[in-house]
């Protein structure tokens, strides 16, 4: 589909942040690949203002969270190149402890939001973000409700428990 | 665009120095207002009939589906895609399925596909007709929502003849639909194609060259394409700021590849523009949904879902009656089938932009983690500061035009 081939993206890449861009992978044909705090902003920069690349549109902004990793936090962007037609998935995992991330608002004024809902349900602070307040939910919570520790609905409950369903 | 309320102190507005004589005025247009069709609140800075500037606060229908969606096997999910735009769940609904059959690899025959696109063009038509009738309401003029939504009863029709339901679908399963169109379903799509082209085009008659509707209207919230595309808008509002983006072009699914259509792009990014660009993609919905019921033809009949046993829910009569349909209910209903441990995005072309759903799995019953991306949330924050410097009245049928819908807003 796209004009650019994941793996001219990928040697793009590595020339300018010398093979720092880890965990590389395409599942379903979508360019997948880790960086670092330290780096996610530059690759951001570099992926949208390149002229080859044109990476301008920054389709979402999300966070996922493993409780048993190390590093459990994990913040994913979702880019595209309108005019390739080619997108990429970048991922920057940080600890609960420490979970600062350089804000994407400085490339795009669209990631404000995005930026918010993922700070409200899963406490990323994205440093240098003009207002990062609760967005969705309501102003007092006090808790990051989309991380697994939380559950849906009272935990005495059992009747749901997986292993009633063979897991 | 203003610059003056720029911070909330959990959402409630913080004034600068921008007000030494006191003359402004605060109004909070919402949470309900009958002109914003919907809970939103804003709280605009007034100066007399100007907003000086504005915060918007949304969440007010927030019902947490991405966490509910980790608890909920994956055909448990498509109930929850319908209740977020509403106004075209059919859209919602078979984008998450076309997700989960992604994940899967299931091919999807082609008659299953056409009959989708059948659908999705339909519930395409219902939500630029709630969009364009309501905005005539809000500039005046109130005969042309009447005709359309005569319209769109009839389209709520075929949705009730398909899957019985009229709003909140939930309309087809993963791997195709729960039956086959009957043929009163087909009849009542030959009878909509026949009979919206002249209503329609009495729509466009009534507003397209009214003078006091372009008076109205041209110039609002004109947006130029590099700041739609800074905030990441998708849908007819990108497309009127000149920007041909439209999933179903860019990366077809549902063999979209296969049709024959135009995507209407505008100059200037204005209400006008938007307007008449949603006016435009309903004949064009219409040729697909054309094009769609000819190929229909030649394909052979009864063909309703892909023969997928271990994915596709078994009807109940051979559940009752059959070892093999029993075993596969049970597995599916269970989370007994395997499913690949990676992740995926898909997107499809929404009534308002791009809707994403994009899935993480661990092979478990129910998604590890499952984010939509919602159009109305990505287009909406570009709402308070483009009201600054606006008209009350303007910025009213503003949002009616960006067509933000409550609960795709909140999710």
């Amino acid at each position: 589909m796209g004009k650019i081939a994941n793996q001219e993206i990928i040697d793009r890449l590595n020339a300018k942040f010398s093979q720092q861009i880890e965990t590389i992978s395409e599942p379903y044909g979508l360019l997948t690949f880790e960086t670092s705090t330290a780096l996610i902003s530059e690759v951001l920069a570099f992926l949208k203002t390149d002229p080859e690349l044109k990476f301008n549109y920054l389709t979402d902004i999300t966070a996922v969270h493993y409780p048993e990793k190390k590093e459990a936090l994990g913040v994913i962007y979702h880019l595209h190149s309108l005019t390739n037609n080619v997108r990429v998935r970048i991922k920057v995992f940080i600890t609960t402890a420490n979970p600062n991330i350089p804000t994407a608002t400085t490339l795009w004024e669209g990631a404000n939001w995005m930026e918010r809902e993922t700070f409200d349900f899963f406490g990323i602070n994205f440093t240098g973000h003009p207002n990062l307040v609760r967005i969705l939910n309501v102003d007092d919570m006090t808790v990051f409700p989309m991380r697994r520790e939380y559950q849906l609905e009272d935990p005495n409950r059992i009747d749901k428990k997986d292993y009633f369903f063979g897991r | 665009m203003s610059k003056f309320i720029t911070e909330t102190t959990p959402n409630r507005p913080v004034y600068y120095d921008n007000d030494p004589q006191g003359d402004l005025t605060t109004l909070n247009l919402g949470p309900t207002h009958p002109a914003t069709h919907g809970v939103f609140q804003n709280v605009l800075q007034m100066d007399g009939e100007r907003i000086v500037s504005g915060v918007s606060t949304i969440g007010y229908i927030h019902r947490a589906f991405e966490k509910i969606a980790e608890h909920r096997p994956f055909y448990q999910i498509t109930t929850l895609t319908d209740r977020m735009n509403y106004c075209s769940s059919p859209i919602n609904n078979m984008g998450w399925h076309m997700t989960v059959e992604k994940l899967l690899g299931i091919e999807m025959p082609k008659r299953v596909d056409y009959l989708r696109v059948i659908v999705m063009e339909l519930s395409r038509i219902t939500d630029h007709l709630i969009c364009n009738g309501i905005l005539g309401v809000d500039t005046g003029a109130f005969t042309g929502f009447l005709y359309l939504m005569e319209e769109r009863e009839h389209i709520y029709e075929i949705f009730e003849e398909i899957c019985g339901a009229r709003l909140t679908t939930n309309i087809g399963r993963i791997g195709g639909f729960e039956r086959d169109f009957n043929d009163i379903a087909f009849a009542k799509i030959e009878k909509f194609l026949a009979k919206f082209p002249p209503v329609l085009k009495e729509f466009e008659t009534l507003f397209n060259r009214n003078r006091i509707f372009i008076e109205r209207t041209s110039g609002v919230g004109a947006v130029d394409p590099e700041t739609a595309l800074n905030y990441s808008w998708s849908g007819p509002i990108l497309r009127a700021t000149g920007v041909d983006y439209d999933v179903r072009a860019n990366e077809p699914y549902s063999s979209y590849q296969d049709f024959d259509f135009e995507i209407p792009v505008g100059t200037t990014g204005d209400v006008y523009d938007r307007f008449i660009l949603r006016n435009e993609e309903m004949w064009q919905s219409l040729r697909i949904i054309e094009q769609a019921m000819e190929k229909l033809k030649k394909e052979p009949k009864g063909i309703f879902h892909a023969d997928v046993p271990e994915f596709y829910l078994p009807p109940k009569e051979k559940v009752y009656n059959n070892m093999e349909a029993l075993i596969y209910h049970f597995k599916i209903v269970m989370g007994e089938v395997d499913t690949p441990k990676t992740e995926v995005y898909h997107a499809v072309e929404g009534g308002n932009g791009e809707l994403g759903f994009y899935l993480i799995n661990d092979g478990g019953r129910t998604p590890y983690r499952l984010h939509f991306r919602r159009p109305s949330f990505i287009n909406y924050q570009m709402y308070a500061p483009m009201s600054g410097g606006m008209l009350l009245s303007d910025a009213i049928i503003n949002m009616s035009s960006l067509n933000i819908i409550a609960g795709e807003l909140d999710a």
